[in-house]
């Protein structure tokens, strides 16, 4: 079995990513919630912040891509 | 009265659903076929040169990768021009002439491709070494990118003229479909983030952000005027955060500056601070270039990993099982190729209106 080590990577990335989109998610649904008059203003700051953790998680997984080939 | 108007309506909505599932079921198929057949050849090519075995890895990285043929249907492609550089000169020729990597071309070297490299070779086929080949041809991501510069410039020419003739009013035709998305960008991206420099920067953000959501949404595509991967390509997204990056710091004002080599923190912490700050500059176009290769790829190799899970396991049942979910995954991927240009646009935005809109320190103290 090759690439194993790789894959476990691309799936600790995934957890840490779905933790910290989670996170953004409910805390944003929370903060509409309380504040519909605010929810265009959350929205777009909430896509900013998932971009961001995204954009980690996806390091990672290029990072076992190179790892793997 | 109203009794026969409901029994008709009622009939109507069956109608429609009927038409509907039917309609939907059928392009089911059709798509399925079209990606099955379409791997399939790529199979039997393979177990032609002796590979008994299905490599998955290489047939995703192919379809993935950029090539030098634009693949049709079946054993059918363009051949797209091959331009190369050496010591001896230019090269020009088609790419048919390699035959999908089978043949050796000469010119003014004897050229041969392997896995879509193209190397200088010697008679007897050995590669030469010291031979450095530039490789300058219109490969699938650069006819693409011709592609998607022509229709962009053609959309919004006419969209332009649109305002010329008629002035500001009611927007007509393809004016009224992009005059709304024209007016997000300014109000829900640029005019946050730029505030009174949303004019100055308004062209770049729009042409970044058309850009890359047009080369997403042509990278869905699986056939022919689609099919490149070309914001998947890391040089692509590399030249777009470069410039971004350039657009930063030469409209940087002087406090942007003040904040990375002046910052107000106790003298001792220079050392350490100043170098982060350096780095600061660099990360940020170093992660919009990865932000977007690696959404972009990353989503075409989970579809193609669906689609060749019924070729790994040579089973029609795991190809009913597999299908909604590539419709699914693909559905999400349209959503992910606008989501991804508007990221881009948005933190473009964001790093210029920080450079540019960055107040005086003194005004705080």
């Amino acid at each position: 079995m090759t690439g194993s080590i790789a894959a476990i990577g691309a799936g600790l990335a995934a957890i840490g990513a779905g933790l910290g989109i989670g996170r953004i998610g409910g805390s944003a649904m929370e903060s509409m919630a309380r504040q519909p008059e605010a929810a265009n203003k959350i929205q777009t700051t909430m896509l900013i912040a998932a971009a961001f953790v995204e954009a980690v998680a996806l390091f990672a997984v290029v990072v076992s891509l190179l790892g793997n080939g | 009265m109203t009794h026969i108007n409901n029994l008709k309506s009622i009939q109507y909505i069956i109608k429609k659903a009927i038409f509907t599932i039917v309609f939907s079921i059928v392009s089911l198929f059709s798509f399925a076929n079209h990606d099955t057949t379409h791997l399939a050849t790529a199979n039997v090519h393979e177990e032609n040169n002796g590979e008994e075995k299905f490599d998955i890895n290489k047939t995703i990285m192919e379809h993935v990768a950029d090539a030098h043929d634009w693949h049709l249907w079946g054993h059918t492609s363009i051949h797209l021009p091959v331009i190369l550089y050496t010591n001896k000169g230019l090269d020009i020729f088609s790419s048919g002439k390699f035959n999908h990597g089978h043949d050796i071309y000469v010119g003014k070297y004897a050229y041969k491709m392997e896995h879509e490299k193209i190397h200088a070779v010697d008679e007897n086929g050995n590669v030469l070494e010291d031979v450095s080949v530039l490789d300058f041809s219109i490969t699938k991501n650069v006819a693409t990118l011709l592609i998607t510069v022509f229709g962009l410039i053609l959309i919004f020419l006419t969209v332009a003229n649109g305002y010329s003739k008629r002035g500001i009013g009611a927007p007509k035709g393809i004016q009224s479909w992009l005059e709304p998305i024209i007016l997000f960008v300014r109000d829900d991206i640029a005019t946050p983030n730029l505030g009174k420099h949303t004019n100055k920067y308004m062209p770049y953000l729009l042409t970044v952000f058309f850009f890359i959501w047009f080369n997403n949404m042509l990278g869905l595509i699986p056939f022919f005027p689609g099919g490149a991967n070309v914001t998947g390509n890391i040089a692509v997204t590399m030249v777009l955060s470069v410039i971004t990056f350039v657009l930063t710091n030469i409209n940087a004002k002087k406090a942007y500056w003040s904040h990375i080599f002046l910052p107000h923190v106790p003298l001792w912490l220079y050392p350490l601070m100043i170098p982060v700050e350096i780095i600061g500059i660099f990360t940020k176009p170093f992660a919009l270039m990865i932000r977007l290769f690696a959404n972009i790829t990353a989503g075409h190799i989970l579809v193609l990993s669906l689609v060749c899970l019924a070729i790994l396991f040579k089973s029609f049942a795991v190809g009913f099982a597999t299908t909604p979910l590539i419709v699914f995954i693909s559905a999400i991927e349209l959503l992910v190729a606008f989501l991804q240009a508007f990221i881009f646009t948005i933190l473009s935005a964001l790093f210029i209106g920080m450079a540019v809109n960055i107040e005086t320190e003194e005004a705080h103290h």
